[in-house]
C-alpha cells in the first residue's frame, strides 16, 4: 500500500511501488490532467507539482513520492474557478490540440510562483524550454504566461 | 456518443471561454427505419432544431486541434440566425454524422462548412415559409433574431424555430440554390470566437481518447518486432510470470500483444516479454537514400503541366540553371502517442478513436475484424494533434483485434517508441528542376521532375495489425496528393512538370501536413530564387515579373511590406562581421494552384562558426477568401509556420537496415521555445469570396523562405531539408562567399 497526498486529499492505494506516479494519477485516481507523452521525461506533458516544484510524473516511481504534496492540473483550478494561469491560457486561446497544455500550465505555475517580477520573453522561453509542443502554439503560450503574471499581480 | 455541448450559462470569463461537457449517452445507430439520416443530400443529416430552441448540428469532420469546433458552428449559426452558444456540435460519430470525408487537405471549412451552411440555408428558408403560414404574413415581411421569426412591421407577432419544428424532421433535400445571407449582414462569420474546448483542456476537464475508459476494460500493449519485417518465431510466456495483475499474451501470426487489468502491468509485461524474431534487413542504407529513390522502378508518370515547348526553349536559352532538392523522411510526432478503445462483440464493434477519419476507419476496422463495415460504430474523441494519418488508425485496429481475441473491451496505448518508430511516414521527396534564362535573366522555359511514391488515393495505407496478423488487405500505398503544386504558381509560357510515381518507398507512407505541396513549393520557390540571383534581380521584383493573378500579387506585396522588405538582389553584399550573419528570404504559393494564396518572409541568423540557423521572425500574408474565424486562422498560421520551421531546420527520420532508430525526442528533436520565431501576419479577408482552407497552405512557406534567407545571409544554397548545421558548414566550405 502506498499513501499519497494529491490535490489536498490523502489516498491509500494498492499499487505496485515501481508504478510511475503518472499511471497512479491517471488510472487509480482518474486525474486525466497529466498526460502520457513519452514516458522518458523528454516532453513535459505529464508535469505535476511536487511540493511546488514542476516534475515529470512519468519518471517518478510512486514509492519515491513519500510525503510530498502532489498537485495536478485539476488541483490548480476548475473550469468554474480556474487558477490565474489556467484563466490566462484560456483567454489567450493558447491551445491547439491541447495535449501538451497541462504540462505547460503546471510548468508556468511553478515558474511564476517563484517570481516577484513579470518575466521577460527570454525568461519565459527558457522556463519552458523542456516542454514540447508539436502544434506550434508557442507564441500564444508565451502571451499566456505574460497574461498570467499580470493576473497574479507580478510587478513590471 | 459524445456531444460537445455548450450553453449560455457556461460563459465564464471575459473572453467568453466556454465549458465543454462530454455527455455520454446511449448510441442511436444510424441504420434502419427511424434512425437519424446521415446522407449528404438531406438537411436532417446536418442539423436539428430542439424543443428548447437550441440547434444540434452534425459533421463527419473532427476537430484535431484546428478550431473547426467553433468555426463550423459560426457558419451554421450565422445562416440560421441563432446565437452561437445555442448551437451544439456532434462530430465524428459514424452513426450520427454524415460522411464528409477525412479531416484532411484543409477542407473542413471549405467543403464540410459549405455543406453545413447550405443545409442551414435550406432549413432557414423552410422555417421562414412555415412562419409565414403561421403568422399569416408574406415571408418577405419577416425577420429573424436568435431563432425567433417576427413580422418586421409588427414585432410582437412572432414564432420561434422551436415552435415551428422542434424535434421534428425537415424531410428536405439540401438545396444548392437556397439563398445565403449577404456577407455584409454577417455578424458571426468574420468575427473571432473562442473555441469551446480550451478552458476544459487547460483545467483537465476535457476527455481525450487517452482518458476514455470502459467498465471491465483491459489495458493492452502491442509488442513490436525488433526489425520491421521480422517474423515471430517463438514466445516465452513464462517470462512475464510474477508481474502483479496477471498479464497475458495475445497472439495472431506476427501480431503480439499483452493484456492486463492495470496499465502498468501491461507496460511491464510488454517490456519483459521474451520473444524470438527472425532477422530482417530490408530498409535501404540511409546514406544511399537518394540513389535508392532514383533507382526505384517507376509505376507511371503523372504530368502536372505541359505548356509550350520548355525543352526547346531551354535548349536555345542564353543561360541554363539546374538544381536538385531533397526533403527528408518525417514522422508526425504527435505529442501523445496514439491510443484507442475497442469493444468487439461478434460482428459488432464499438470504437472510440482519435482518428482524423472515423468514417473511413470503419473499413479498416471491418477488414481487420473480417466483419461487415455496417457493424462498426466509431466515435471520435480528441487525441494529441494529428497532422495527417499518424498512428491513430493503427492503434485503433490494434485495439479492435485484441478486443476480438480476448473478448473484452480493450484500450491500446502506444508508447513513444511505437509512435516515432511505427507511424506511417512522410516519404522521401526528390525534385529536379531545369530552367532556361534569356539574356535579361528572364525565365523562358521551366522543366521539373519529381520522384515520389505512387498513390492509391482512395485506399488506406495497410494497417500494422492486419499486416502482422496476416489478415488479407488491399496492397495499397497512399501518401496523399503529393504531386500537387509541382507545377509552379507562375504562368511561364513554356513549362513542364512530371511526377515519377515510384512502385515503392522505404517506409509505409502517409500524408503529413501539407503533403507534397510543401516539398514541391520548397523546390519551386528556392529555384525561382536561384534564377533571380542569376539575373541579379530582387527576389520580390523577379516574382512579380511573372505573376499575373491579382490576389497572388496582393499577398506577395503584403508580405514584403509587412516584413519591411529590403529590395535588392541576394545575397546581401554589405559586410557582416562576427560569426552571425543575417538574411531575409521570401516564398509565395497559390495552394494547389487552385485556392488559398500565401506569401511569407523568413528572417534568419546563421552562425558561420557552427552552421546553426535560427529563424528569428516569420511574416505571412494570407488570403483564404472569406474568413470565418480570424482568431482561428491566426492560430493555424502560427502552427503551420512554427511546426514547419521545426521540420525545415531539425527533423529527419533515422534508421538502420532493420528499423527506425530515431524513436524519441532526443533522437528526433523538434523546435523548442528558445528557437521559435516570432510569427507576424496580415490576413486579407474577402467576405464575398468562398471560404478556403487554412490548416495547410502557410506550411509551404518556411522551407523555401528559410533557404532563400540563408542564401541572402551567407551566399550558400541549401537544397536538402533539414538544413542541419553540418550541411551549412559543408556548403560554406565549397561556396565562395560574396564579396562586398
Amino acid at each position: 500500500m502506498v499513501t499519497l497526498s494529491v490535490n489536498g486529499t490523502t489516498h491509500r492505494l494498492d499499487v505496485e511501488p515501481d508504478t510511475p506516479l503518472l499511471y497512479v494519477l491517471r488510472d487509480d485516481l482518474a486525474l486525466h490532467g497529466p498526460k502520457f507523452g513519452c514516458g522518458l521525461a523528454q516532453c513535459g506533458a505529464c508535469t505535476v507539482l511536487l511540493d511546488g516544484r514542476a516534475v515529470r510524473s512519468c519518471s517518478i516511481p510512486v514509492s519515491r513520492v513519500g510525503k510530498a504534496k502532489v498537485v495536478t492540473l485539476e488541483g490548480l483550478g476548475t473550469p468554474q474557478n480556474p487558477h490565474p494561469v489556467q484563466r490566462a491560457f484560456a483567454e489567450e486561446q493558447a491551445a491547439q490540440c491541447g495535449y501538451c497544455v497541462s504540462g505547460m500550465v503546471m510548468q508556468t505555475a511553478a515558474f511564476l510562483s517563484q517570481r516577484r517580477a513579470s518575466p521577460s520573453d527570454v525568461e519565459i522561453r527558457q522556463a519552458l524550454q523542456a516542454n514540447l509542443c508539436r502544434c506550434g502554439t508557442h507564441q500564444r503560450i508565451i502571451a499566456a504566461v505574460k497574461r498570467a503574471a499580470a493576473l497574479m499581480g507580478k510587478g513590471a | 456518443m459524445a456531444i460537445f455541448e455548450t450553453t449560455r450559462r457556461d460563459f465564464l470569463i471575459g473572453t467568453g471561454a466556454l465549458v465543454v461537457s462530454l455527455r455520454l449517452a446511449s448510441p442511436a445507430l444510424g441504420q434502419g427505419p427511424g434512425a437519424k439520416p446521415v446522407a449528404l443530400d438531406q438537411v436532417d443529416s446536418f442539423l436539428a432544431v430542439n424543443k428548447d430552441g437550441t440547434v444540434t448540428m452534425y459533421t463527419g469532420k473532427v476537430d484535431i486541434g484546428t478550431g473547426i469546433r467553433v468555426a463550423l458552428p459560426q457558419m451554421v449559426a450565422e445562416e440560421l440566425d441563432v446565437a452561437l452558444d445555442r448551437v451544439t456540435l456532434v462530430e465524428g460519430d459514424t452513426a450520427l454524422t454524415p460522411d464528409q470525408g477525412p479531416t484532411w487537405g484543409s477542407l473542413s471549412v471549405q467543403v464540410a462548412g459549405v455543406q453545413l451552411r447550405q443545409a442551414a440555408a435550406t432549413a432557414r428558408r423552410a422555417l421562414m415559409d412555415m412562419a409565414a403560414q403561421r403568422l399569416g404574413a408574406p415571408a418577405g415581411d419577416l425577420g429573424v433574431k436568435d431563432g425567433v421569426v417576427f413580422v418586421r412591421a409588427e414585432p410582437s407577432r412572432r414564432v420561434s424555430y422551436a415552435e415551428l419544428i422542434a424535434d421534428r424532421r425537415f424531410d428536405l433535400k439540401v438545396d444548392k440554390d437556397a439563398p445565403l445571407k449577404n456577407p455584409k449582414d454577417h455578424i458571426l462569420v468574420g468575427q473571432p470566437a473562442p473555441r469551446p474546448d480550451v478552458l476544459a483542456k487547460v483545467t483537465g476537464a476535457h476527455t481525450y481518447a487517452q482518458d476514455f475508459r470502459l467498465p471491465g476494460m483491459l489495458h493492452a500493449r502491442v509488442v513490436r518486432p525488433p526489425a520491421m519485417g521480422a517474423t515471430l518465431q517463438g514466445v516465452d510466456e513464462s517470462s512475464i510470470q510474477g508481474i502483479k495483475g496477471g498479464p497475458r499474451v495475445v497472439r495472431q501470426g506476427n501480431f503480439l500483444a499483452v493484456v492486463a487489468t492495470s496499465e502498468w502491468a501491461a507496460v511491464k509485461a510488454a517490456r519483459q516479454l521474451k520473444a524470438t524474431w527472425s532477422t530482417w534487413e530490408g530498409l535501404p542504407e540511409q546514406s544511399k537514400l537518394w540513389e535508392h529513390v532514383r533507382s526505384t522502378p517507376i509505376a507511371k508518370d503523372d504530368v502536372a503541366v505541359d505548356r509550350g515547348n520548355p525543352k526547346a526553349a531551354i535548349a536555345s536559352a542564353a543561360r541554363t540553371l539546374k538544381a536538385t532538392y531533397d526533403f527528408a523522411v518525417h514522422t508526425h510526432g504527435s505529442m501523445g502517442p496514439s491510443c484507442a478503445v475497442a469493444d468487439v462483440r461478434g460482428d459488432k464493434a464499438r470504437i472510440w478513436s482519435p482518428s482524423q477519419a472515423p468514417h473511413w476507419l470503419r473499413r479498416e476496422v471491418a477488414a481487420t475484424l473480417q466483419i461487415d463495415p455496417a457493424g462498426v460504430h466509431i466515435q471520435y474523441l480528441d487525441g494529441a494533434g494529428c497532422y495527417g494519418r499518424n498512428g491513430h488508425e493503427d492503434a485503433t485496429c490494434d485495439a479492435a483485434l485484441v478486443s476480438k481475441l480476448v473478448g473484452k473491451p480493450v484500450r491500446v496505448q502506444w508508447s513513444r517508441e511505437d509512435e516515432h518508430g511505427w507511424d506511417p511516414k512522410g516519404p522521401p521527396t526528390l525534385v529536379e528542376i531545369t530552367a532556361g534564362l534569356d539574356a535579361q535573366g528572364n525565365i523562358v522555359g521551366w522543366d521539373s521532375e519529381l520522384w515520389v511514391p505512387k498513390a492509391d488515393i482512395t485506399e488506406w495505407p495497410r494497417t500494422l495489425a492486419a499486416t502482422l496478423a496476416g489478415i488479407p488487405q488491399t496492397p495499397a500505398i497512399n501518401p496523399g496528393n503529393i504531386h500537387r503544386n509541382l507545377d509552379p504558381s507562375y504562368p511561364f509560357a513554356n513549362q513542364k512538370a512530371v511526377a515519377h510515381r515510384l512502385e515503392s518507398t522505404p517506409f509505409r507512407p502517409s500524408w503529413i501536413r501539407t503533403p507534397g505541396r510543401m516539398q514541391n513549393t520548397y523546390a519551386n520557390e528556392v529555384f525561382i530564387d536561384e534564377c533571380a540571383a542569376a539575373a541579379s534581380a530582387d527576389p520580390v521584383e523577379y516574382r512579380l515579373r511573372y505573376l499575373t493573378d491579382p490576389r497572388g500579387i496582393a499577398v506577395l506585396r503584403a508580405a514584403a511590406n509587412l516584413a519591411r522588405w529590403d529590395a535588392r538582389p541576394s545575397p546581401r553584399r554589405d559586410p557582416q562581421t562576427g560569426s552571425i550573419a543575417r538574411g531575409r528570404g521570401i516564398a509565395y504559393v497559390k495552394y494547389e494552384n487552385a485556392r488559398t494564396y500565401v506569401a511569407g518572409v523568413a528572417e534568419v541568423e546563421v552562425n558561420r562558426t557552427t552552421g546553426a540557423i535560427r529563424c528569428t521572425r516569420f511574416t505571412v500574408a494570407h488570403d483564404c477568401g472569406q474568413i470565418i474565424n480570424p482568431d482561428g486562422v491566426r492560430a493555424q498560421i502560427e502552427g503551420n509556420i512554427i511546426q514547419t520551421v521545426s521540420r525545415t531546420l531539425k527533423e529527419e527520420l533515422r534508421w538502420n537496415r532493420s528499423r527506425v532508430t530515431s524513436v524519441d525526442w532526443a533522437s528526433y528533436p523538434i523546435l523548442r521555445f528558445p528557437e521559435v520565431p516570432e510569427v507576424v501576419m496580415e490576413l486579407i479577408n474577402r467576405p464575398t469570396e468562398p471560404p478556403w482552407g487554412v490548416g495547410e497552405p502557410a506550411a509551404c512557406l518556411p522551407p523555401p523562405a528559410i533557404s532563400n534567407a540563408v542564401f541572402d545571409a551567407i551566399g550558400v544554397r541549401l537544397r536538402s531539408v533539414p538544413f542541419a548545421p553540418t550541411k551549412v558548414m559543408a556548403a560554406l566550405k565549397t561556396t565562395t562567399p560574396p564579396r562586398a
